[in-house]
């Protein structure tokens, strides 16, 4: 066993963890973060995505150790209590998701292209959603919700938005 | 612009009706983006248990024996279940439908002396750490005798193949029979008989959400829960009940939030049973949650036909008859559906939206060393659609016609309707504007343009293909005498209750069950526009025995048809009854009553006085005055049950591009058409449309699982297994042309299905356009590059040249 502490969501936690705890199980079996999905074993689905110090990370390829002394935030940090994100309010008036299950993950991956490139065309988006997969909505109102947000946060400056400033 | 509608504003205040045709914003989506959804695997129950299975690395094996004692013995681990120990039990599971009386498969939940397929369970382990689980499956031993495996629908129907079951010679489960008309005869005087052989690959449904189940058992009201990954949690339960012996009363099924279904969550799994069973046996809840690589064998694939057709054809391309050979890959136990699908739902449906009235088909339902095959989106009518339009390709391509004119000849035409097929008396297609949809696709994807650019661009190097399908399937099933008919031990009607609360809010109750349609919202469009109140008054309830009575649950587009129609009448009958109060309290006769709007106005004598639907409902509640013959509340159940399945039609086309030197495709463009009946929200039924779209290209490009000989998975993950991913296709621009059903009062067709059953054939019709210069007429799918390379060389072989 070992000793982590890591910063979650702004609260800082510590456990004493198995090495091979992934970061995933940490988050959702310990700390109950449920937000966080797992879709995979092969981390090829990104539902399980995280931000780890300002940067998206599939959680589910990070060892819970790994992590230690780290700043990861979820899913659940993004929101204002129910007051949705620009990347969430563009998700939800663009019919971005059905299921939901892919939706964290891909939430936190646009967040990531965004930071990246501010300005993205379809086909930066596109590539920039290579490591998340949908089953649900076909990619195109995932794709079209981005470029709106993409839009909006470049309107308003970009990063005024504390959600992401992570860096 | 790909899109053709924009979503209602959330102003913050109440939105006014009617809501039936306007993409109102859907309620699951702040918690879905908020990451506060309710997936089986966030259920954390206290005390929870955790269990792993031990599943049979051999395709076909006798086992000999089976050593649990050292898992027994290690950290954490609370038991250690096989056959021996749950067979008194648990019974096995055979399949719901039983279409043309087949040859039955009772599946063990755990492998009883014999393995028939890799990841067959063969014993379950409940420990209290999910880590305690997995590291005690390493400490059991399983002694297996391996037997010969087969893995091909074709091979395992031979004589000498290895057999599954003694009591199921050649492992042929059913040789399912449609006659119409006279085949033999109408072949004998065509101009000329077209033959292919077309392969639709076995795909896995893959919602993201990998299966789980949670079940725990509760002393104190001496009740069974089971949190499952359901789309319908009714059937669950009657199936659980049954199988464990419990009696259905005490025993609840929940699913909340399910992470999509596509089919495979329709179906009826051992895990099911093994942690109820495990959770009354050990005194603690019990939770399973599928690994992504334990799905590719433990949950159901889809698809898995090889079809031989045959057309009979008069020289200017009117078809005559159809033959068809088909061998359907079951696996190796009759799931659920199993049976039903390659027969009923495929091979009778073939002739589509065409007159073809010599029709004969022979359906072999083989069972293999694979894992089982059942419905997936669609569910036999994009294996039939698949069937007919490589068909009409063919045709159009053997005797030098066009691929549209052939369409167009062989269409049922719009005077010939309600048309049954090939003369079925259980078949009846009400209408389908099959032309008109395939004229606006063509249209839509700039069809005359393409073609006129597509000689110049080959001359530049450039392989350019369009393709198109069009198709007629059937949704909405069924009516229960059908469904009786057919052989399947379920209802064919959806339960809507609806419950106004002594504040004039309401519930609906819906036998339905979304797993991301959105039900939430479009079932609350319907009932708010039927009691004329705000839509925020109104609330939906799915995916709990407890809250819901009853449901047959979401499969075959059939939630808006029958779950919405069943809300829609409810609401209705509650509105009737609302008004007998409402002339009470306002002391007039009925005929002098109206309403609308929420507000009920007296129009005779008493002119001007109103009530309003809450106030109403506090008066219905109170029962203080009751009118005539009346009971008090309001609160309706209603059963509906339809009287005809549904049948939407369409048409798809799509532009590729194909790299002739790597036999890479490129989708440049995707349209759609199609003929849902009336839309209830536009921007879900969009939705769906992309979703199932993909799915369809998915299966045309990427998607394949691959058993090698042995019977071994060579697809085991997503690293193997192609599910496409967002640069790997294109937007899709879609139309609906609506000409609404009569068969149910919303006119509603279902739309869930519709872009998987034409899309498969969209895009080999366009890549075989694309290669139509180098002599190929046809390649099976998936389209990966390395096949359509192959296609490429040998083709160009065989001309003698080089591209």
């Amino acid at each position: 066993m070992q000793e982590v502490q890591i910063t979650v969501n702004g609260l800082d936690r510590s456990a004493n963890v198995e090495p091979r705890e992934l970061l995933v199980h940490f988050l959702r079996d310990r700390l109950r973060l449920t937000g966080t999905h797992v879709g995979c074993d092969t981390s090829q689905c990104g539902a399980c995505a995280v931000n780890i110090d300002g940067k998206a990370a599939k959680s589910c390829t990070v060892l819970t150790v790994q992590a230690n002394r780290s700043r990861v935030d979820t899913i659940e940090s993004y929101a204002q209590g129910m007051r949705l994100d620009v990347v969430q309010k563009a998700f939800q008036a663009h019919h971005a998701l059905q299921c939901g299950f892919c939706t964290p993950g891909m939430i936190i991956a646009v967040h990531e292209i965004l930071r990246r490139t501010p300005d993205p065309t379809e086909e930066n988006i596109r590539h920039g959603l290579h490591g998340n997969l949908c089953r649900c909505t076909g990619y195109q109102n995932i794709v079209e919700s981005v470029k709106t947000a993409a839009a909006e946060l470049r309107s308003k400056g970009n990063r005024d938005d504390a959600q992401l400033d992570r860096s | 612009m790909t899109r053709n509608w924009t979503v209602v504003e959330l102003a913050g205040e109440a939105i006014p009706g009617p809501y039936i045709g306007r993409s109102m914003p859907r309620r699951e989506d702040p918690r879905l983006l908020t990451g506060h959804g309710k997936f089986v695997d966030d259920v954390i129950l206290p005390n929870q248990a955790y269990a792993a299975i031990l599943r049979s690395p051999h395709a076909h094996a006798l086992i000999r024996g089976i050593d649990s004692s050292r898992a027994k013995a290690a950290t954490g681990v609370l038991g250690v279940f096989v056959h021996a120990d749950v067979k008194e039990s648990i019974n096995p599971i055979t399949p719901t439908w039983r279409v043309a009386d087949p040859l039955i498969t009772e599946r063990p939940v755990l492998a009883d002396g014999r393995v028939r397929m890799v990841g067959e369970p063969v014993a379950f382990v409940v420990a209290e750490t999910i880590q305690n689980a997995f590291d005690a499956l390493e400490l059991i031993d399983v002694a297996y005798d391996p037997l010969d495996a087969v893995v091909d629908e074709e091979e395992a129907c031979k004589p000498g193949a290895p057999q599954l079951f003694s009591h199921i010679p050649d492992n042929r489960a059913l040789l399912y029979k449609v006659d119409g008309g006279n085949y033999g005869k109408i072949a004998d005087v065509a101009d000329h008989i077209v033959r292919i052989r077309v392969v639709n690959n076995r795909v896995l449904p893959s919602p993201i959400e990998p299966r789980a189940v949670c079940a725990s058992y509760e002393p104190f009201d001496d009740k069974l829960t089971v949190y499952t990954t359901s789309q319908m949690p009714h059937m669950h339960r009657r199936w659980i009940a049954e199988n464990l012996n419990w009696p259905e009363h005490k025993l609840r099924v929940v699913a909340n939030d399910v992470g999509g279904g596509f089919g495979c969550k329709m179906h009826f799994y051992p895990e099911e049973l093994l942690c109820p069973f495990a959770a009354m046996k050990l005194g603690r809840p019990v939770k399973w949650t599928e690994t992504r690589s334990e799905s590719h064998s433990s949950t159901t694939h889809g698809r898995a036909h090889v079809e031989y057709v045959e057309m009979a054809v008069r020289k200017d391309g009117l078809v005559l008859g159809v033959k068809l050979d088909s061998f359907a890959n079951v696996g190796a136990y009759l799931s659920n559906m199993a049976v039903g699908v390659p027969t009923f739902n495929c091979a009778s449906q073939v002739t589509g939206p065409y007159k073809i009235d010599n029709f004969q088909a022979r359906a072999h339902i083989v069972l293999t060393n694979t894992p089982p095959v059942d419905a997936y989106r669609g569910a036999g009518r994009p294996e039939a659609t698949y069937i007919i339009e490589r068909g009409m390709d063919a045709v159009a391509d053997q005797l030098g016609l066009d691929r549209v004119e052939v369409r167009k000849l062989n269409f049922i035409k719009k005077d010939e309707f309600p048309y049954r097929p090939y003369d079925s008396p259980i078949l009846l297609i009400e209408y389908g504007d099959y032309a008109g949809c395939l004229d606006d696709a063509l249209r839509m994807i700039d069809y005359e343009n393409w073609i006129s650019k597509q000689k110049e661009l080959r001359n530049k190097g450039r392989y350019i293909g369009i393709g198109f399908a069009s198709y007629s399937h059937f949704t909405g099933a069924a009516p229960s005498s059908l469904m009786g008919l057919a052989g399947f031990d379920r209802g064919g009607w959806e339960s809507a209750q609806v419950r106004v609360h002594s504040d004039g809010k309401v519930t609906l109750f819906s036998g339905s069950m979304a797993t991301g349609h959105g039900h939430a919202i479009t079932f609350a469009q319907i009932v708010a526009d039927e009691l004329q109140i705000p839509i925020e008054d109104v609330d939906v309830v799915q995916g709990d025995t407890d809250r819901v009575l009853a449901g047959n649950g979401s499969y075959n587009s059939r939630s808006v048809a029958n779950g919405g129609s069943a809300a829609k009448i409810c609401a209705s009958n509650i509105l009737a009854k609302a008004k007998t109060y409402a002339a009470e309290a306002l002391d007039i006769p009925l005929s002098q009553l109206d309403y609308e709007a929420g507000i009920f106005r007296a129009t005779g004598e008493e002119s001007g006085e109103t009530i309003t639907f809450a106030r109403v409902a506090r008066f219905a509640a109170l029962a203080h005055m009751k009118p005539e013959g009346i009971t008090p509340g309001l609160d309706e159940t209603y059963f509906y049950d339809p009287t005809s399945l549904l049948h939407p039609c369409g048409t798809h086309a799509a532009v590729v591009e194909v790299d002739i030197e790597t036999g890479f495709v490129t989708v440049l463009d995707y349209v759609a058409v199609d003929d849902i009946g009336n839309v209830i929200n536009p921007m879900i039924a969009d939705g769906q449309l992309h979703g199932s779209v993909v799915q369809g290209i998915g299966q045309a490009l990427y998607e394949h699982v691959q058993h090698d000989t042995a019977g071994q998975l060579l697809t085991g993950t997503l690293l193997d297994y192609a599910l496409p991913k967002a640069d790997q296709v294109c937007a899709i621009k879609s139309e609906f042309r609506v000409n609404p059903t009569s068969h149910n009062p919303l006119g509603a067709k279902g739309v869930g299905e519709a872009g998987c059953v034409p899309g498969p054939p969209t895009i080999v019709s366009a890549v075989c356009d694309a290669l139509k210069p180098l002599g190929i007429s046809h390649i099976d799918m998936p389209m990966t590059p390395p096949r359509i390379w192959t296609a490429i060389q040998h083709a160009v072989s065989n001309q003698g040249g080089s591209t």
